[in-house]
């Protein structure tokens, strides 16, 4: 295999650390792209936006995929930055995994919770 | 050998900074911070708030994730579910009055803002190495809190009904 180190590291291998930060990244463009969606949608409407209007944003089957997507980034996104706050706050082995354990079940639940709203519509 | 150069280049080092010290008045170093004794008196630079604030805007929006979500449901499930989540912000729910529901919002609609724009400051810096510079540092992270707390005053005014 050819040099797979230093600055050579290949962007897509597993465990060195890049991968959370680009992951972090990419997640971020993604909800940064679906915001300016949706606001967009909002501005742009005409007239109050009552019940019709804003669920007629979410009913069309291309959005509830893609805010499926968003929320999937959300998870990984936060995921990543509430477990570097765990990492630089909390020393003590014991507690650090109960955080994190923690974290996950809460950020697994509300993925759960906001794809069965989406697809209740 | 190596000590007594060492020796020599930490006495040459320490007549430095006396020389130094007499120009200006010293500050106050840090080592290890400590939460409740140094936090207090610790003077952070712009590109510091923005960032301990980005740290913070992103807890919030992690604790509140069920009451986002909840917001969701509850407005977009059914025309009466919709009026429900209407009523929670003008007549309030469990005892609370809609003006404290609107002011948890008024606290996401700020670390959401914030956590963009920061967000948006740090992909510009991961980027570009122009942008990697003690100037630009201070200037965007300005720029990151007048955006911020703008749009935060304007959008805060619209939810408690100014406009």
């Amino acid at each position: 295999m050819s040099v797979n180190y230093g600055s050579k590291r290949i962007v897509v291998g597993a465990h060195y650390g890049t991968r959370d930060w680009l992951s972090q990244r990419i997640t971020a463009g993604l909800m940064a792209v679906f915001t300016l969606l949706l606001v967009g949608q909002i501005i742009f409407s005409k007239g109050p936006i009552g019940y019709d209007k804003w669920a007629g944003i979410f009913s069309p089957q291309w959005m509830k995929i893609l805010t499926f997507a968003v929320i999937v980034a959300l998870t990984q996104h936060v995921w990543v930055g509430v477990r570097d706050i765990w990492m630089d706050y909390v020393k003590p082995v014991g507690v650090r995994l109960s955080l994190q354990v923690f974290t996950i079940i809460w950020l697994v639940a509300c993925a759960g919770w906001s794809v069965q709203v989406l697809w209740r519509l | 050998m190596l000590a007594s150069y060492l020796a020599v280049t930490t006495t040459k080092a320490l007549k430095m900074t006396e020389t130094a010290s007499t120009q200006r008045p010293k500050r106050r170093e840090f080592r290890n911070i400590n939460a409740f004794t140094d936090l207090p008196g610790y003077r952070l630079p712009l590109a510091g708030m923005v960032s301990i604030l980005h740290r913070v805007s992103g807890a919030i929006m992690f604790l509140l994730l069920p009451f986002v979500i909840w917001m969701f449901d509850t407005s977009i499930s059914s025309d009466l579910s919709f009026e429900r989540f209407k009523s929670v912000f003008n007549t309030g729910v469990f005892g609370l009055p809609g003006v404290l529901w609107k002011l948890v919002v008024l606290a996401l609609i700020w670390a959401f803002l914030h956590h963009f724009s920061a967000g948006l400051r740090h992909l510009w810096m991961d980027s570009s190495h122009e942008a990697v510079s003690k100037e630009f540092g201070r200037q965007s992270a300005a720029a990151t809190l007048v955006v911020s707390i703008g749009l935060t005053l304007v959008l805060g005014a619209k939810l408690f009904g100014l406009y």
